[in-house]
């Protein structure tokens, strides 16, 4: 960690981020602005999510970094190793030893605990954005809770689709009062988030906000009374670990039409290999996966 | 007249710089009834409509709404979170250009139940069902609940921004020109179908309009407004028929006689 301070990051940004997460902590679900720096990748890469990683890591901390539930793509890799240099933290793999949990568009599907705090990365904080372009129109929705036009886009899907058809960054109602963007994770995890015990932290680096969801706190999904909420995930069990409740990522095997699916969350597969579990191991044919 | 009034403004006054906007303003509006307010272009018409729905302040005035509870609200007064829940239900706005209202990329179903959406109906069927009643009510066919406007004519277009608008049954709707830019037979089956739902859901109406012909059809009461100031009100048929102010006056006598 020669040449950098503690966790790159000098102690006065840190320290303001560190403002902005309370806040954020104080009024679930708010978005609130902060002063977002140039950081070492590429806006997309987890600016947002790095910086909050950052303030809240301490030399005693065990950090775990996941892209789409895997601990060994380019971008996980990179920023555990950035962590690893900069701040001589332990890193791991494991859901479990993790004290700190920096994500990308997935939850670990292990159940988190109190004593962690998982960190997402946003790409767009305002859940309105496509509704409603102008930012200062959405703040005022959000102050007055002026929610009815998102049930439209609800409401756009249901008629076309027959039900609704967002399956990632499914916007969901924090603490009954704000209306929050889950970052993009499947509309899979959003269960996960209701009362979960950990601190969820989210950073968008670009959008240069911050917001969060204190422990055990009300996270509910957008529905309507005859259409309630409901997850999907592929109807395959894991082809490595034969689960059949976790969520699957679709692995093309040839120019076949061969596929094989597989646990999008690396750490939960790996461990239930290691208890034996096992899947066909081999990839189905197009027909069957149709 | 011994029933109260929805709306009352009294001596409302706002200048754009140096141009007169309105001057001393005075108006009533009983529940159920129109309102027609006409003059020429300019002559501050849409002005004193944005001003009695809260959407300008006035530089001196006062104008009260009473709520169906019978309380008076001074409407410039108000908190925003308030006038805007207002707006979203006991009040309604038609614009003169619907697309200003609709939502483009929106099915028309969708439209129609965005107020009810806003005011916390949460059953995609009782929407749904509310939406095509409304379409049938505003004469578009039902079939077409789930076409965008886009794939809709001018007057459909302006039918669709109605039924948006009246699917919370406000008890006031502010019209600006709601026939302008259509064509004339268009425009009489519409002033035909705005009149027939006003008079059966009893909703009161501040309507804005340069065209005596549509005043005369719609509007109990008249309002004659020139450079900012009512140079005359009454009756309809009375200030049409006998009209006493040399604006007026020249007016009526400047409508084409087919």
């Amino acid at each position: 960690m020669n040449g950098y301070n503690f966790a790159y990051l000098d102690e006065q940004t840190k320290r303001m981020i560190r403002r902005a997460l309370l806040k954020a902590v104080a009024i679930p679900g708010h978005q609130v602005p902060f002063g977002s720096r140039e950081m070492p990748l590429p806006y997309g890469w987890g600016t947002g999510g790095i910086q909050v990683t950052a303030s809240v890591l301490g030399a005693a901390d065990t950090l775990k970094v996941i892209d789409q539930g895997a601990d060994d793509t380019t971008n996980a890799v990179s920023i555990r190793r950035f962590f690893a240099r900069t701040a001589g933290v332990a890193t791991t793999t494991d859901t479990n030893e993790a004290t700190i949990i920096q994500t990308r568009h997935r939850i670990p599907e292990k159940a988190l605990r109190e004593d962690q705090i998982i960190v997402y990365q946003v790409p767009q904080p305002e859940p309105l954005s496509k509704l409603e372009p102008s930012r200062a129109e959405t703040r005022r929705m959000h102050a007055l809770a002026e929610y009815g036009s998102m049930h439209v886009r609800l409401y756009e899907d249901i008629t076309r689709f027959g039900h609704v058809a967002i399956s990632y960054d499914y916007p969901v109602m924090v603490n009954h009062r704000y209306l929050m963007a889950p970052s993009p994770i499947p509309a899979f995890d959003n269960p996960k988030m209701h009362m979960m015990p950990a601190l969820q932290l989210f950073g968008a680096g670009r959008e240069k906000r911050i917001y969060a969801i204190p422990p055990y706190t009300d996270v509910r999904s957008l529905d309507f009374d005859d259409h309630p909420f409901r997850t999907t995930r592929a109807p395959q069990c894991c082809a490595l670990c034969g689960a059949d409740d976790s969520y699957l990522d679709e692995v093309v095997t040839d120019d076949q039409g061969g596929r094989m699916f597989v646990c999008s969350d690396t750490d939960h597969c790996e461990t239930r290999q290691a208890e034996g579990h096992t899947g066909t191991g081999e990839p189905i044919a197009r027909e069957a996966a149709e | 007249m011994t029933e109260e009034t929805l709306l009352s403004a009294r001596g409302l006054s706002l200048h754009f710089g140096k141009v007169p906007a309105l001057v001393n303003v005075d108006a009533d509006l009983w529940p159920g009834e129109v309102l027609a307010v006409v003059g020429e272009s300019g002559s501050g018409k849409t002005t004193l409509l944005n001003v009695l729905s809260g959407r300008i302040r006035a530089d001196s005035g006062v104008t009260w709404y009473r709520d169906p509870q019978s309380r008076l609200h001074d409407v410039h007064a108000m908190p925003a979170p308030a006038l805007r829940a207002l707006h979203r239900s006991d009040w309604g706005f038609v614009h003169q250009n619907p697309r200003d209202n609709l939502r483009m990329s929106v099915s028309a179903g969708g439209n129609v139940g965005e107020r009810l959406m806003a005011a916390g109906n949460r059953h995609y069927g009782n929407i749904r069902e509310a939406a095509i009643d409304w379409l049938a009510q505003v004469e578009i066919d039902p079939a077409r609940v789930d076409d965008m406007p886009r794939t809709f004519s001018g007057g459909m277009l302006q039918r669709l921004q109605i039924a948006r608008t009246l699917v919370t049954h406000p008890r006031l709707v502010f019209m600006d020109e709601p026939t302008g830019g259509l064509d004339v037979s268009v425009q009489a089956r519409l002033l035909d179908l705005i009149r027939s739902l006003v008079a059966r859901l009893n909703i009161a109406v501040v309507l804005v309009t340069h065209d005596l012909a549509v005043a005369r059809l719609l509007a109990h009461r008249i309002m004659v407004m020139q450079r900012g100031e009512v140079v005359e009100t009454g009756l309809t048929d009375q200030v049409l028929d006998d009209p006493q102010h040399a604006y007026t006056q020249l007016l009526v006598s400047s409508v084409l006689q087919a």
